[in-house]
């Protein structure tokens, strides 16, 4: 111990540990100087970026989706403004009692549960963290009052300006047009759908998801300055990135037509469908489902328009009976018989043949729709009066070869149409080798190899056979157009805002088969008979109409249902453009539902009308 | 040799007596002056930083912490020029009033105290709420230097060293009952350093180190491994998340975490007005506790560089006048003050910068509060009249 009293203490020891201490500072200061330089000048970068980061969030601002137009440019779809009830969850009640309670009130508000809104909320803020939650979209003007009025049990509820999709003419083309919807976890994985999160709205049917990609814009997006609460501060937005918005798509939908064949087809007040095609482009002009559905009840459907649009399976309104159906076709189908039985030299468009209202095979009896004998008759005059014997005999002279299948295999009937929509159907083109497979498995109601009679039911339309306008349509075409199978498609061109096409959509026909001209030029002649001249099956329709047309008219037998009606034209005679095929469930002869649904389509694409005639079109 | 001597002495330069005037009067001649010009620069530092930086803290009153702070830094400089003129060797004899005080203080915090965030540590005054136990570090060294020196020859070593460390671990362990873990640490420290000063064998710190090392893994280790935990739940997360903040995202790593990223944004010149770690609430007491991490983004590395130097020289005179002493209690009070100081300021900056634990240790002179702020400024104006009374004493041996 150096000290001593009062004096000073003593020089040496006390210097040393003066020293010492002033040591360690020196030590200890170093270390803040050397931290210091090492955070702010060696890695003030990364320190810089993460503050930065800190201080803002991103806000995503939607894109509204392009414009669909008919191919005159008229609007189909486009979007309105509207108000969506948006939640910020950093403003809920801490206690989870009270927060339960104002989750449920705001369920109540927005007709969702409990559960629905904690997992909306959930969904969103694993995408968005710290980003509103938007509970419902296209909300009324009455509930946001309600909510502004009583600001304070609602803590952090507002109000947003959305882009919601717009039906002016409500359900025209809907089955075309389709429908769009929040993007589901299964789509997030595919890679059409890659940079998309929760929360996106993308097409989910028709031309909405085949062309999605051109419709969807690029969303833009807001970086705004929060405080540490997550709260935006003052003058706190940053940058701003305007969202792009997405391209126009033209069709080849023809409004006019469109609304003649729907209002046409509604006006039968029957389920049906129609189909009108460029047969050289494959362009769909018009093409309809009866019964329909307004889009815009998809967006957010009450329960009573859920039951309706998804869980009917008899009316089912969104399935497109044009292409998701599978129907016996009747006489429709004796266009490709005669082409098979033509082209492999099993008659000639001379060819005559008794009909006697009536053939018997193995024991079977196949007649005349109402027994009526037609006499002696050969092609033409078969198409025109719509001979069923004279096609029975083909289908018994072809049951052994499999020659009529592959004519109707080579025309389209039951494969993929190459369509740019995704609602097409399974449809079904019976054969041999079906048959075997089919007794094969099991499925088969009697176990019975392929008949002369399960090929002369088909040569007629009957029988297994299932397909949909559609495919009937691409037979048409083919024989219209000399033997080209078109690509049907409704998507024509894209477009940007300012009506600059950007992309045309080129779709070459997907296949060529060989038609002989005299043979086409025959069965032409047969089905201009049918449609406008005398006995013609559909002269009563036709006869009156000044644009010359082919027709056929098809009444086929669907049990347990009654029979059901169609109508295939091609027009104008004797040189083709345009193929029109409508079909009426339980509409009776073909004359008597679906031909005159086609002429008003006709009416509509030639912009003529057609005279009353008197004289009435004979049965099938 | 004697004639050198002399005239040495008489020709010795007084700079400030050469014009005799309120310098003079008030007795400021004597004065530390870079320990002055070093405290004052600093206030001054804090005052500007706050005026800057907590504008929209308390709603429609911009100014709140800058005018509070100026008028703090104000009385403490009255305090400090008080406290120049006074012979420190009083307090000496002081002592056992002193200590009397300091414990009879920090006890009535207890009773009369405001509780703020689960802790009773200061009374509810008219202007202020003062805080006994940040005067008390000045106290609590004054008057332990008194009972070193009183108790020179009496007893052991050990018995000493033993006394000693009882009398200053009491009013450390009332303040850690407060509880206020960061000021109770700084009595130990101070405690130790006045021991040190005053010459207690280097054996005995070798065996207060060790018996502190087992304390630490007593307290952080054993007692919560046995369910018997003396640190509360907060204290004992903000003492050990700095070795690992990430893990402590929402907690005390929180807070040290956005302190460190403040600091780093600052870069080499300064965010300014752009700082947004601190302006934006990501840095939370900022006034306070985490004043440094504002001046480092703020002002960047130049700035808090600047600050860290004036402590520095702050630390440096300090000790220096421990040497000048015309006294070994001027010595081993200069000696306490100038450790407290030191220790303050690293683990208060250290905190800052995300490598010494969260101890609600304030940086003295910088963050805002007017118990430390006067306190501090007592504790300087002690040093100075100890570098006052070596002057007058002329034993004044050496500057270095």
């Amino acid at each position: 111990m150096y000290l001593r009293n009062d004096s000073r203490p003593q020089g040496s020891r006390l210097s040393l540990r003066v020293a010492v201490a002033g040591g360690v500072g020196a030590v200890l200061f170093a270390i803040l100087f050397f931290r210091l330089w090492n955070l702010q000048v060696l890695s003030g970068d990364e320190y810089l970026a993460e503050a930065q980061n800190n201080r803002t969030r991103e806000i995503k601002v939607i894109a509204p989706r392009g414009d669909i137009l008919d191919r005159n440019g008229e609007v189909l779809v486009d979007n309105r403004a509207s108000l969506a009830l948006q939640l910020n969850t950093s403003k809920l009640p801490e206690d989870p009692a009270e927060e339960k309670v104002e989750l449920a009130r705001l369920g109540d508000l927005a007709h969702m549960s409990l559960r629905k809104v904690r997992r909306t909320i959930a969904e969103e803020e694993e995408v968005a963290p710290g980003a509103p939650v938007t509970l419902r979209r296209d909300v009324g003007f009455e509930l946001i009052a309600f909510v502004e009025e009583n600001q304070e049990e609602f803590p952090g509820v507002t109000v947003e300006r959305v882009f919601v999709r717009h039906y002016p003419d409500g359900t025209r083309a809907a089955h075309v047009v389709g429908s769009v919807g929040e993007i589901d976890k299964e789509e997030l994985k595919e890679p059409e759908f890659k940079g998309l999160e929760p929360g996106d709205e993308v097409g989910k049917g028709g031309v909405e998801y085949s062309y999605d990609k051109f419709l969807r814009g690029d969303p833009g997006h807001t970086r705004i300055q929060v405080n540490a609460l997550g709260e935006p501060t003052p003058g706190g937005q940053l940058v701003s990135e305007a969202p792009t918005p997405g391209n126009n798509l033209k069709l080849t939908i023809d409004g006019e037509v469109q609304a003649a064949g729907e209002g046409g087809l509604g006006a039968r007040g029957l389920p049906g469908a129609f189909i009108s095609m460029d047969i050289d482009t494959g362009e769909i002009l018009a093409m309809g489902s009866n019964p329909t559905f307004d889009p815009s009840e998809l967006i957010e459907p009450s329960q009573a328009q859920v039951d309706q649009l998804y869980r009917d399976p008899v009316l089912a309104p969104l399935v497109n009976r044009a292409t998701e159906s599978a129907y016996p076709t009747g006489s429709i189908f004796k266009i490709i018989t005669a082409l098979a039985a033509l082209e492999n030299g099993e008659i000639t468009p001379d060819t005559v043949v008794q009909d006697n209202g009536l053939i018997e095979v193995g024991g079977q009896e196949f007649e005349n729709a109402g027994g009526v004998a037609h006499g002696a008759v050969e092609l033409r005059r078969a198409l025109q009066v719509s001979s069923d014997v004279y096609f029975y005999l083909l289908g018994l002279d072809m049951w052994k070869t499999n020659e009529l299948q592959e004519w109707a295999h080579k025309l389209g009937i039951g494969r993929p149409s190459g369509l740019d929509l995704p609602e097409e159907g399974e449809t079904l083109l019976p054969s041999k080798a079906w048959r075997e497979q089919f007794v094969k498995e099991g499925l088969a109601l009697e176990d019975r190899p392929w008949s002369a009679g399960d090929n002369i039911q088909l040569a007629t339309g009957q029988g297994d056979l299932q397909t949909n306008p559609l495919q009937m349509a691409l037979a048409y075409a083919a024989l219209g157009n000399g033997g080209r199978i078109p690509t049907p498609h409704v998507g024509l061109e894209v477009e940007d805002a300012a009506g600059r096409v950007l992309k045309e959509f080129d779709y070459e026909p997907q296949r060529k088969i060989h038609i002989d001209p005299g043979y086409r030029t025959a069965i032409l002649e047969g089905l201009h008979a049918a449609a406008q001249e005398g006995e013609g099956t559909a002269a009563g329709v036709f006869g009156g109409f000044p644009i010359e047309i082919a027709g056929k008219t098809g009444t086929a037998e669907r049990l347990p249902y009654a029979d059901q009606s169609w109508f295939a034209a091609l027009s104008p005679y004797p040189n083709p453009r345009i193929v029109t095929v409508a079909t009426v469930e339980e509409g009776g002869f073909g004359a008597a539902s679906a031909a005159p649904v086609v002429l008003d389509i006709l009416e509509a694409i030639y912009d003529k009308q057609a005279s009353a005639v008197s004289s009435g079109g004979g049965a099938e | 040799m004697n004639t050198y001597a002399t005239r040495t002495r008489n020709s010795r330069p007084e700079p400030f007596a050469v014009h005799v005037g309120l310098g003079e009067r008030l007795g400021l001649a004597h004065m530390d002056w870079p320990l002055t010009i070093a405290a004052i620069a600093l206030i001054a530092f804090s005052v500007f930083t706050l005026g800057q930086a907590t504008q929209n803290d308390v709603p429609g009153d911009p100014n709140y912490f800058l005018e509070r702070q100026a008028i703090y830094a104000l009385l403490g400089i009255v305090g400090m020029v008080v406290l120049t003129r006074i012979d420190y060797s009083r307090f000496r004899e002081l002592r056992v009033g002193i200590y009397t005080f300091l414990c009879t203080t920090v006890t009535l915090v207890f009773f009369f105290g405001f509780a703020a965030r689960g802790s009773r540590r200061a009374f509810e005054l008219p202007f202020f709420s003062f805080q006994p136990s940040e005067l008390g570090k000045l106290l609590l060294v004054l008057a332990l230097a008194g009972f070193v020196i009183d108790g020179a020859r009496r007893g052991s070593e050990v018995q000493r060293t033993v006394r000693y460390l009882c009398l200053g671990l009491a009013p450390a362990g009332l303040v850690f009952l407060q509880p206020d873990l960061g000021t109770s640490l700084v009595y130990v420290v101070a405690t130790l350093a006045v021991m040190y000063f005053g010459g207690v064998p280097w054996t005995h710190f070798a065996v207060i180190g060790g018996a502190l090392v087992a304390l630490i893994t007593l307290v952080l280790v054993v007692a919560p491994a046995v369910g018997t935990p003396i640190l509360k739940g907060y204290q004992e997360e903000r003492l050990t998340s700095f070795l690992n903040p990430d893990e402590h995202q929402s907690g005390a790593g929180y807070q040290q975490n956005q302190s460190v990223i403040a600091t780093g944004a600052g870069q080499l010149s300064g965010r300014g007005d752009k700082a947004t770690q601190t302006r934006l609430d990501f840095v939370p007491e900022r006034h306070t506790d985490f004043i440094f991490a504002v001046i480092g983004e703020r002002y960047g590395f130049m700035g808090a560089a600047f600050v860290l130097s004036l402590y520095a020289l702050l630390f440096w005179r300090a000790l220096r006048i421990t040497t000048l002493s015309k006294n070994s209690y001027g010595t081993l009070v200069a000696g306490g003050i100038a450790v407290a100081l030191l220790f303050q300021t690293f683990v208060n900056v250290g905190m800052n910068l995300g490598i010494m634990p969260i101890t609600g240790i304030p940086l003295p002179l910088m963050s805002y509060g007017g118990s430390s702020v006067l306190a501090t400024f007592l504790a300087i104006g002690v040093l100075q009249s100890i570098n006052v009374q070596a002057h007058l004493s002329q034993k004044g041996r050496f500057a270095w």
